[in-house]
């Protein structure tokens, strides 16, 4: 197999991601697997949402509420001492799958603005039945007594097992995301992003391929709703939050729209910034105290001057572009 | 349920519904004409609530806090359209989603800076407080009922600048052709900013009134600024009269589902079941109107023709 220089720099990526683990125990710091666990997260996410946002043009505004529906699906198992992670999990990607069904059936028949504005008043329904949902603890949220548990598989109390599962899962989402764009039903994907009539014209309805594009996204989406889940041990109506959706999309244009490598660098240059805006002892107080509103310069920057994203940085074409 | 309580809440409904009004004609304008999608429209909702009320505290008057705080927020807006909008116009939708997002972002963390981040104290004038007895029950405060006669005199005003006046048929053409309206020689973008800043100070517009009665606080616009979007797929994007209508029709199902669903579903289902189902159902009321207005008609109620 000749891969090009970018897959070549995508799998040295993922190969040191791999090695993070013994060297922060080495230098025993433990947050670093911690902060680049919740990273690959988020990069699971991202990746769900470039395959519609980046291959499909569909510019979903709502990709929080699968990360909430899968992380939900853990949760309220786990209340009622169902602590199994297969059933979990599968609820997880089933009931997100179910979701987006039914948003997408609605929103795939629009586009333009009408679909970014479906797509984030759906979600915020989810929100609020989120918040009104007592019994699971309403606005506050609800702890996870216990992680989710794979009959003494893999034990994601042990943080660098629970670290390279994610990283397995984050692989193998690149890898079939990849897989997805280049096969026929991602070509049809592409072609209705680039031109609706003619597509429709060679004989493809787009439709039956959006929707799918967008019941799959949705499924993977919450794969990362269920990881976030037992990686923060704790769950809220936040996590469908629509400025969570926001983030997301920031993500995939900051690392490169329609990448295979773009939502991986988004996900890690936000969450680092973010991270270091607001943490970062040595910066001065009135700097982090304040990092939304640096946060939102950057972003209105990015946008206007640096549209192609960090993967526009590697050397090489993704050779759709 | 009796009739007294029935009146109160439409009235409440149709109070939210101008107010949603207020909001979704400047962002409705605006899609239709610059063809922009501005996430922002909310903090100027907030900015509006924010300088108004810091103005009547500081000069005591709450009739010159209104011209301040409407003149302060045009201003606000028509800077935003100079700096950091007008290059959005010919860009896509994911473009202006974004970057309408990180001004949301600035905006609240700015708010946040000059006032804190807890939710500051709005009064209500004197003369504008009390309560006005209806009907021999009901008896329904002064300041709501302002607030519907503005958002209803706003309307006619509206209707009769865009379909009446010289620069209504600018914005109309403007939102048909805007190669066209250039080329017969006028200036399109002091039009795009005209506009803008209009929507601009009826958001503001809406803010200042909503001031006294819901929480001025960072972020407070975003909240109604996702129901705003519900009014405008409802009523048909680009168009008033859809976004009067779809105004008035979120306004009223969100009230009167809060106020009623739970006491109706309590006579189906068991208290207990009505009592767990009645609020959770009442805030996605909307959106369900919207599922079903949309698997009916995608274009909303009243498309516009353009």
């Amino acid at each position: 197999m000749a891969f090009s220089p970018r897959t070549w720099i995508l799998l040295a990526l993922l190969l040191l991601l791999a090695a993070v683990p013994p060297v922060a125990d080495y230098f025993g710091q433990p947050f670093y697997l911690d902060l680049l666990r919740r990273v690959m997260i988020f990069a699971i996410a991202a990746v769900s949402l470039n395959l519609i946002l980046g291959y499909g043009g569909m510019v979903s505004f709502g990709h929080a509420a699968y990360l909430g529906i899968g992380a939900y699906a853990v949760g309220i198992l786990a209340h009622y001492g169902i602590n199994n992670g297969w059933l979990q999990w599968s609820l997880a990607i089933v009931a997100s799958a179910l979701v987006a069904a039914a948003i997408g059936s609605i929103s795939a028949r629009t586009s333009g603005i009408y679909f970014i504005m479906i797509t984030l008043a759906f979600t915020q329904m989810l929100y609020y039945l989120g918040i009104s949902l007592e019994e699971y603890g309403g606005d506050d949220g609800m702890q996870l007594k216990v992680r989710s548990q794979f009959s003494g598989l893999i034990d994601l109390n042990d943080a660098s097992a629970f670290y390279y599962l994610v990283l397995a899962i984050l692989a193998a989402f690149l890898y079939l995301s990849r897989r997805l764009v280049n096969s026929r039903f991602g070509l049809v994907l592409q072609a209705a992003r680039s031109n609706e009539a003619r597509t429709r014209a060679i004989g493809f309805s787009p439709y039956p391929y959006r929707l799918a594009a967008f019941i799959i996204s949705g499924a993977m989406c919450g794969v990362a709703g269920a990881l976030l889940v037992n990686h923060t041990a704790y769950l809220t109506p936040e996590f469908m939050n629509w400025t969570r959706s926001g983030e997301l999309m920031f993500m995939v244009i900051l690392g490169g729209i329609a990448t295979t490598s773009g939502p991986l660098l988004g996900a890690a240059a936000l969450l680092l910034l973010e991270d270091v805006l607001q943490g970062w002892s040595v910066l001065p107080k009135w700097l982090h105290e304040h990092w939304q509103l640096y946060l939102g310069v950057i972003l209105v920057l990015v946008v206007l001057f640096a549209r192609r994203g960090l993967a526009s940085l590697l050397p090489g074409n993704e050779h759709h572009d | 349920m009796n009739l007294v309580l029935i009146a109160e809440q439409t009235l409440n409904g149709l109070q939210l519904g101008v107010m949603l009004f207020l909001l979704a004609a400047g962002l409705t304008l605006v899609f239709g004409i610059m063809n922009l999608v501005n996430l922002a429209h909310g903090a100027l909702y907030m900015v509006g609530a924010y300088l108004t009320t810091y103005f009547h505290q500081t000069t005591g008057s709450f009739a010159l806090a209104v011209l301040l705080g409407l003149a302060g927020t045009l201003l606000v807006g028509i800077v935003t359209e100079l700096v950091a909008l007008r290059t959005l116009y010919e860009r896509d939708h994911l473009d202006q989603v974004l970057a309408t997002f990180g001004l949301i972002l600035f905006f609240n963390e700015l708010v946040a800076i000059l006032w804190g981040r807890a939710a500051i104290y709005s009064t209500i004038p004197d003369y504008l407080s009390g309560h006005v007895q209806i009907t021999a029950q009901l008896r329904y405060p002064l300041y709501r009922l302002v607030i519907i006669g503005i958002g209803l005199a706003v309307a006619v005003l509206l209707w009769w600048v865009v379909s009446r006046t010289r620069l209504g048929m600018l914005i109309r053409a403007g939102a048909s052709n805007r190669a066209m309206v250039s080329a017969l020689g006028i200036n399109i973008r002091l039009l795009y900013t005209i506009v803008f800043g209009f929507g601009a100070a009826l958001a503001g517009l809406a803010g200042l009134l909503s001031g006294p009665i819901y929480a001025v606080q960072p972020g407070m616009g975003e909240l109604i600024l996702i129901q705003v979007f519900v009014v405008i797929v409802i009523g048909g994007i680009g168009s008033i009269r859809g976004a009067f209508a779809g105004a008035l029709i979120v306004g009223m199902v969100d009230t009167l589902g809060r106020a009623f669903l739970k006491p109706t579903l309590a006579t189906v289902l068991s208290p207990t079941a009505a009592d767990a189902a009645g609020p959770a159902m009442a805030s996605m009321l909307i959106y369900l109107l919207m599922a079903v207005v949309l698997a009916f008609r995608p274009e909303g109620l009243f498309p516009s023709r353009s």
